[in-house]
């Protein structure tokens, strides 16, 4: 099965640079998920400001644009994984949890 | 929460946790013992302890540490117990007991370090060729998939003593043999990576269609098995095979959405929704056949397949297919690897490039073929073919005996739902010639 999860952190505290020893860390943690088979692949968040919405409503396209940062700071992550079933999933989103320090992540199945 | 839902959710957790940390446990222990059997015995009281402690004292964080120091407690114990066993244990034992009870991040990381070479040390002995094929095929994915018994036996409709029976020989055949802990060396390597392969692709393909029982397929045991593939391309990125394999997988795998109907019925290759592939997958394939190729091997056998499989992948929709091109690549395969259903699926490729009844005569060709004596796809293509020509009476007699040989119950069913289509035809034929 396969599931996204997701770190969002706070937009209005967005989690700091990483540490190169977390960074580091991370990338050890990416290598063990990636040798068992279960990440497939993942990557940044950008804040939530600077995202785009496009809506099609009434025939019309709106697209709303978020003010346009300079800030750099990571707010979250992405991982595409695939696992046995949710326990397995949960265990490896400790795992990232653990290395990170500190966050909240949301899994959800996709299909 | 209840308290109930709450251990549920404890138990769950603590299984997904020993099967996640089972391959690497295994490997390291046999690496401390030199012995496989005795790693698996220790990693089963480790195991034991987990259910005994975890539910009370909740998951450890650095929960593979933490298994394979009470394994190693264990073999410490053991040690001192059997005083006559042989002097390398009891050197172990004491090498243990001074590395101390406590995890360490020496320990860590000598462990991590080694842990990949461990990994591979237990496929190897895990596919030796001293087993039984079917006992290659329990034991990598009792030691390496971390399935219980009776998970192996759920997934092959097999009874837990069976399955349970076959592992203790297997076992018990390792033991005698004196079976090393390593990877084999350059001499004998070829081959026993071929033995690796081949059990990981069997335990893909008795999931991809079942040879028995009432599904046609077992996802989960094809996830196993790709599992196992991707472990073993990170283990030994230098082989083209490995990587051959992977691409194999991924992209048969990313079909398997597309491969069943509402009801569960097998939905054919060139009939399935390619919208319902998985891109992903499609994409993982193809950049592992891609680093097969880069590697030297566009000619191995299972590059070959998968660079067949990819020609499916790349076309959008059924008549985009390069027909052409996979006629000849199974040439090419043929030659490598020669065998009856390589060119059974040869037929199959070039009547769809060059007409049915140019695939109905290689096809007549291997007719006489012994090993293809009982295989049922050379009456179910035969009548495929028979079909195409215009020929439904022959073609109903084909699907007829194709169905009689098949032991899967949804593969039957379509044929015989073949033999059907076949006779309305044959019927409405002879009513227009009446006419």
């Amino acid at each position: 099965m396969r599931y996204l999860g997701y770190t969002m952190g706070d937009p209005t505290a967005p989690l700091p640079q990483p540490t190169q020893e977390v960074h580091e860390a991370m990338g050890k943690f990416i290598e063990e998920a990636t040798k068992a088979g279960v990440f497939l692949t993942g990557g940044g968040l950008a804040p939530v400001e600077d995202a785009v919405k496009v809506t099609l409503a009434d025939g019309k396209f709106t697209v709303i644009d978020g003010p346009f940062t300079e800030a750099k700071e990571l707010v979250g992550g992405w991982a595409l994984m695939e696992c046995r079933d949710k326990d397995e999933v949960i265990e490896w989103t400790k795992r990232f949890l653990s290395v990170l320090g500190e966050g909240e992540s949301t899994v959800r199945q996709v299909f | 929460m209840l308290p109930g839902v709450v251990t549920e959710q404890t138990h769950a957790a603590i299984e997904s946790v020993v099967r996640m940390e089972s391959a690497r446990l295994i490997a390291g222990l046999a690496r401390y013992t030199g012995d496989v059997v005795l790693a698996e015995e220790l990693a089963q009281d480790a195991v034991v302890a987990a259910l005994e402690q975890w539910p009370e004292s909740g998951v450890p964080r650095n929960s593979g540490a933490w298994l394979m120091t009470v394994a190693k407690r264990r073999a410490i114990d053991l040690f001192r117990r059997n005083s006559e066993l042989h002097r390398k244990y009891a050197q172990i034992g004491r090498a243990l007991e001074v590395e101390g009870d406590s995890v360490t991040p020496d320990f860590d990381r000598a462990f991590t370090d080694t842990i990949d070479d461990d990994l591979l040390r237990l496929i190897f002995t895990a596919c030796h060729p001293v087993l039984a094929v079917q006992a290659r095929v329990a034991l990598t994915l009792r030691l390496l998939g971390g399935l219980t018994t009776a998970e192996i036996a759920r997934a092959y409709l097999a009874t837990d003593a069976t399955i349970a029976q076959r592992i203790v020989r297997a076992k018990k055949t390792l033991a005698s043999a004196q079976v090393p802990f390593e990877v084999p060396d350059a001499a004998e390597r070829p081959a026993r990576l071929a033995s690796v392969l081949e059990v990981i692709y069997l335990i893909f393909n008795e999931g991809y269609s079942a040879t028995a029982g009432e599904d046609w397929m077992r996802p989960a045991l094809c996830e196993d098995a790709v599992r196992l593939g991707r472990m073993l391309a990170q283990l030994m990125p230098d082989e083209p095979e490995v990587h051959g394999l992977a691409a194999l997988m991924e992209i048969q795998a990313s079909r398997v959405r597309a491969r069943t109907g509402p009801s569960g019925q097998p939905v054919l290759l060139l009939d399935q929704d390619r919208r319902r592939w998985d891109r992903l997958l499609i994409s993982r394939g193809l950049a592992a056949l891609d680093r097969a190729e880069q590697l030297g091997g566009a000619r191995g056998p299972y590059a070959l397949q998968a660079a067949i499989a990819a020609c499916h992948a790349r076309a959008f929709r059924a008549q985009d297919t390069d027909w052409a091109r996979i006629t000849g690549l199974y040439a090419t395969l043929a030659e490598v690897m020669p065998s009856p259903v390589i060119e059974l699926n040869r037929a199959v490729a070039v009547s769809m490039a060059y007409g049915p009844q140019a695939g109905l005569d290689l096809l007549d060709s291997l007719a006489a073929e012994p090993s293809l004596h009982g295989y049922h796809l050379l009456p179910s293509v035969r009548g495929d073919l028979l079909m195409k020509l215009g020929r439904p009476r022959e073609a109903r007699a084909e699907f007829e005996r194709a169905a009689a040989m098949t032991g899967n119950r949804a593969e039957r069913e379509l044929t015989q739902e073949r033999a059907r289509e076949a006779a309305n035809l044959a019927a409405l034929a002879t009513a227009a010639g009446d006419g």
